[in-house]
């Protein structure tokens, strides 16, 4: 893959991408390349770079819209809000640690593109959630639009959904509209110390439903909070059960109280204000909270259950493979890295024992960190069968019908 | 309107389809009967009615499989429908198809409170789903207007709103999992009851699909527990203007109200009347405000709120001081159809969505259209997200007025696109909009989604003549122009 090929505009691209699928060229698609370790490895002729397309095109806070392009980079998004007192609601996690990468890169394409969602995810939805339009160019090489600037809309199918999380193996993202939120004027986040994962999931499904409206719910077994850069979480000796409270300052204040005081009875409970409270979620949401690669992180899992399976899902997935967990989502999200396998047979068979697991408890699983050697053997994604595998192959092929967008990021031979 | 001319060899061979019907569901299950069929003949979009071929009502996943995979064998074209209340003609009949009854798919299967899921067949309605977890202080969110009737595989359909969809979303954010029967017959179950569904996002692209890309016959959703309090507030203004400031300023200063609607003077007299909801009826805008949550945030939120409509302008503010009472705010805005409905003899309910700061000039341009068209015209609004109702007055027996006002509300929603909004929120595409879609979309755009639709159902018999404006056979779409770096197709005609 020498080859580079970076257009200075959509009509670039769609010139590109026209003239790969006549010559049947693949291409493997590309931001700031921040995510390339996140899928199977794409094997293609040429490398599209769609880092040129970036810049915020319209921002309109009152009406909670941004439009950019999809290489804008996250950072400027995120500065641009926050000049305005406004935020991302589905607090995409900066995922560049995970690759050892430096924190604060990527795109807001890549990150529709992946579907990522952070911490928040339970309470204000994914980032497929948020994107009200998006205008693209398939594998047919041709520009189309969907969608729009306003949040309720069923002008036409969703198109905007079905690229958000297709890894761009459908079209190329040129620009993207979606929805921003306000930043809330107070968070802060209480920690209980010492949980088992029984109680600590007993404590979050209580806090979902409980009247402390909640907006965050995660859990740390004690290597992970370990890990921590906060020391009131790092030190803490054992595991933390992490609450988080947002909304107006008073009302968080009297909350974060009134929280406290019910959990009393569980253990010793401590809060996190402001950008401490940040730096947890931002930790929880990313995965970095994991054992390095070659430190016994080389395999990370990214499982998504059922929330009220998750810590039972999580807790026999350790029992079977060891190794390590860390639950977000109230339990609707486990990080996962089973401990190092002996060999590449050890290696296929503990992933079929994790994701054995993982359907009996009703959920799927996304490996999203291992050397390109496993991710080739071992399907990074959920695979489908019967007549679901059929369908995504006929959407693949009406979309991309030369095969020439990341051939093979999300399935073998798609 | 237009519809596919209809296949005289299907409508000719109608009995014995019928009788083939009836080895694969109950007998009862197949309706062909003239008078019985009538009841199908239209659905909430009633300016447009047909008689369907046959109606049949299968009772679980296998009776519908087995009669999708004899139609996908026979090249017979189904019209799904569920309670009938599009107001788009979603489920208009096809006089050579058969309309797909999917009201007896109608129990709810599973109530998972651990995992706030319940799952239920495609015919349970929206409300039955918050009634059945209501005793344990749950709800599932969006709650469109119709409600007491529409099915809940109808709101998937349409991707239905209301309301209270600014802070807690429509359908697509509320849905977990379906099952489906696609056209062959095959089942597909798309997500589950964890967070994030898996593969592409399928369950996204079905959602707002209007029937017809696949059949659901089973349906999750995700409940939530109902907030600890909830408080309307009911602001009057003397100009749209004014009201629309204060909507304005209200997401402005970071609060995301759980609804936040607005009428405008015809209507408020409208509704008024109909209910005595307490509404100040010399006002030209009302706004109903609702804000939920502990009540510490509540408390917050009620005092910033009125203090920014006072500044906006607002001559009356109240807030409810009972559940009764918030209860009662919200009956004017609810019945707000009914009530406008009983100023004429007809009404034709509109559905673009605009940007919010537009609305004033959207307003106006439609008050000047109404002095053009001779027709009086009622405004109710989901401000928050911009999602606006013109209801246009007519009367279908008076000469002409229908035509009237169908092209008084062809107006509106080129208006709409004009100040960058869109034609459709919550409604749908269906019938009745189908041919303004070009004004939207290009011919490319178009195309890529009936390219959805052919990985779907490539023989196109789901739902044929709903939402595109020109048919093309999935064989000419798949086809590859290899045209380099010229422009795409410099020689198609836009419609």
């Amino acid at each position: 893959m020498d080859r580079l090929i970076e257009p200075a505009d959509e009509d670039g691209l769609r010139t590109a991408i026209a003239d790969a699928a006549a010559d049947k060229r693949t291409l493997a698609v590309s931001g700031q390349g921040t995510k390339a370790g996140l899928g199977r490895p794409v094997e293609a002729q040429a490398r599209l770079s769609v880092a040129r397309l970036s810049g915020i095109v319209h921002y309109a806070p009152d009406e909670l819209v941004m439009e950019a392009g999809a290489a804008t980079p996250m950072a400027e998004i995120e500065a641009a809000l926050d000049e305005c007192g406004q935020q991302l609601a589905f607090e995409p996690p900066d995922l560049g640690p995970l690759y050892g990468q430096p924190p604060g890169g990527g795109t807001i394409g890549g990150v529709i593109a992946c579907n990522l969602s952070g911490s928040r995810r339970p309470f204000a939805g994914a980032a497929r959630d948020h994107v009200l339009g998006i205008r693209a160019v398939s594998g047919r090489g041709e520009v189309f639009a969907s969608g729009g600037r306003v949040v309720k809309n069923v002008t036409g199918y969703d198109m905007s959904k079905l690229l958000t999380g297709s890894y761009g193996t459908l079209a190329v993202l040129s620009l993207v509209t979606f929805k921003v939120a306000p930043r809330p004027e107070a968070t802060r986040t209480v920690l209980l110390f010492g949980e088992t994962p029984v109680d600590a999931a007993a404590t979050m499904e209580g806090a979902v439903d409980g009247p402390s409206d909640i907006s965050a719910a995660a859990y740390l077994p004690q290597k992970a909070a370990a890990r921590s850069g906060l020391d009131d979480v790092a030190r803490a000796g054992g595991p933390v059960t992490a609450l988080r409270l947002e909304g107006s300052r008073e009302g968080v204040a009297e909350r974060t109280v009134a929280l406290r005081a019910a959990l009393a009875t569980s253990g010793e409970t401590e809060e996190l204000h402001g950008r401490r409270s940040r730096v947890f979620w931002a930790e929880s949401g990313s995965g970095v909270l994991l054992p390095k690669a070659g430190e016994g992180g080389d395999m990370v899992w990214r499982l998504s259950l059922p929330p009220a399976q998750g810590i039972a899902g999580g807790g026999m997935i350790q029992q079977a493979l060891g190794g390590e967990v860390s639950f977000d989502w109230a339990g609707g999200l486990v990080w996962c890295a089973p401990a190092p396998a002996e060999n590449p047979e050890a290696v296929e068979g503990g992933a079929e024992e994790l994701r054995r697991i993982v359907i009996e408890h009703g959920g799927h699983a996304t490996l999203v960190r291992a050397p390109e050697a496993v991710r080739r053997r071992v399907p990074v994604f959920q695979p489908e069968g019967g007549a679901l595998a059929a369908l995504t192959r006929r959407v693949k092929e009406n979309f991309d019908p030369r095969g020439v967008l990341n051939p093979g990021r999300m399935f073998e031979g798609l | 309107m237009e519809m596919p001319a209809p296949d005289q060899r299907i409508i000719s061979r109608r009995r014995q389809i019928a009788r083939s019907l009836r080895r694969l569901v109950p007998a009862d299950a197949v309706i062909d009967r003239a008078a019985e069929l009538s009841a199908y003949e239209s659905d909430g979009f009633t300016a447009y009615r047909q008689k369907p071929l046959i109606t049949v009502l299968p009772a679980d996943r296998d009776e519908v499989a087995a009669v999708l995979r004899y139609c996908a064998d026979e090249g017979i074209k189904i019209v799904p429908r569920g309670a009938g209340t599009s107001l788009s003609g979603g489920a208009l009949p096809l006089a050579d198809g058969i309309t797909l009854g999917l009201a007896r798919l109608n129990r709810i299967t599973d109530i998972d409170y651990p995992n706030r899921a319940v799952t239920c067949g495609p015919g349970v309605t929206n409300l039955a789903i918050s009634t059945a977890v209501g005793s344990r202080g749950y709800y599932y969110a969006p709650d469109p207007s119709s409600q007491v009737a529409c099915t809940i595989g109808g709101n998937v359909a349409e991707n239905a709103g209301g309301v209270h969809c600014l802070k807690y979303g429509l359908t697509t954010n509320n849905l977990l999992a379906l099952e489906l029967v696609m056209m062959g017959g095959e089942v597909v179950r798309l997500g589950g009851k964890q967070f994030d569904a898996a593969g592409l996002d399928l369950l996204g692209a079905m959602t707002g699909s209007e029937g017809l890309l696949a059949i659901v016959t089973e349906v999750t959703v995700r409940i939530l527990k109902t907030p600890a309090r909830a408080v309307a507030f009911l602001a009057g203004f003397d100009s749209v203007e004014n009201a629309a400031r204060c909507v304005g300023e209200v997401i402005a200063a970071g609060i995301i109200p759980a609804a936040m609607e607005m009428m405008d003077g015809p209507a408020i007299r409208a509704a008024e009347a109909f209910v005595g909801a307490g509404y100040p009826t010399e006002a030209e805008a009302l706004l109903i405000i609702e804000a939920d949550g502990p009540e510490v945030e509540v408390a917050a939120a009620t005092a910033r709120i009125e203090l920014i409509a006072r500044r906006a302008g607002a001559t009356t503010f109240r807030v409810s001081g009972s559940e009764a009472e918030r209860l009662a705010f919200w009956a004017g805005r609810k019945s707000a159809f009914p009530a406008v409905g009983r100023l004429a003899p007809d009404y034709y309910c509109m559905d673009g969505t605009i940007p919010r700061a537009s609305l004033p000039l959207v307003l106006t341009r439609i008050t000047e259209l109404s002095r053009e068209y001779g027709l009086a015209v009622a405004n109710v609004f989901h401000a928050g997200d911009g999602n606006l109702h013109p209801l246009i007055l007519y009367d279908a027996n008076k000469d002409d007025e229908l035509r009237r006002a169908e092209a008084f509300g062809t107006d509106i929603l080129r208006l709409c696109v004009e100040v960058g909004g869109v034609l459709t929120g919550e409604h749908g595409v269906g019938v009745e909009k189908r041919d303004l879609m070009a004004e939207v979309f290009t011919e490319d755009d178009l195309k890529h989604q009936q390219r959805l639709k052919c990985a779907f159902d490539p023989d196109g018999l789901l739902n044929p003549g709903k939402v595109f404006p020109t048919l093309h056979r999935c064989a000419e779409l798949g086809r590859l122009h290899v045209h380099r770096g010229q422009v795409p197709h410099p020689e198609l005609e836009r419609f």
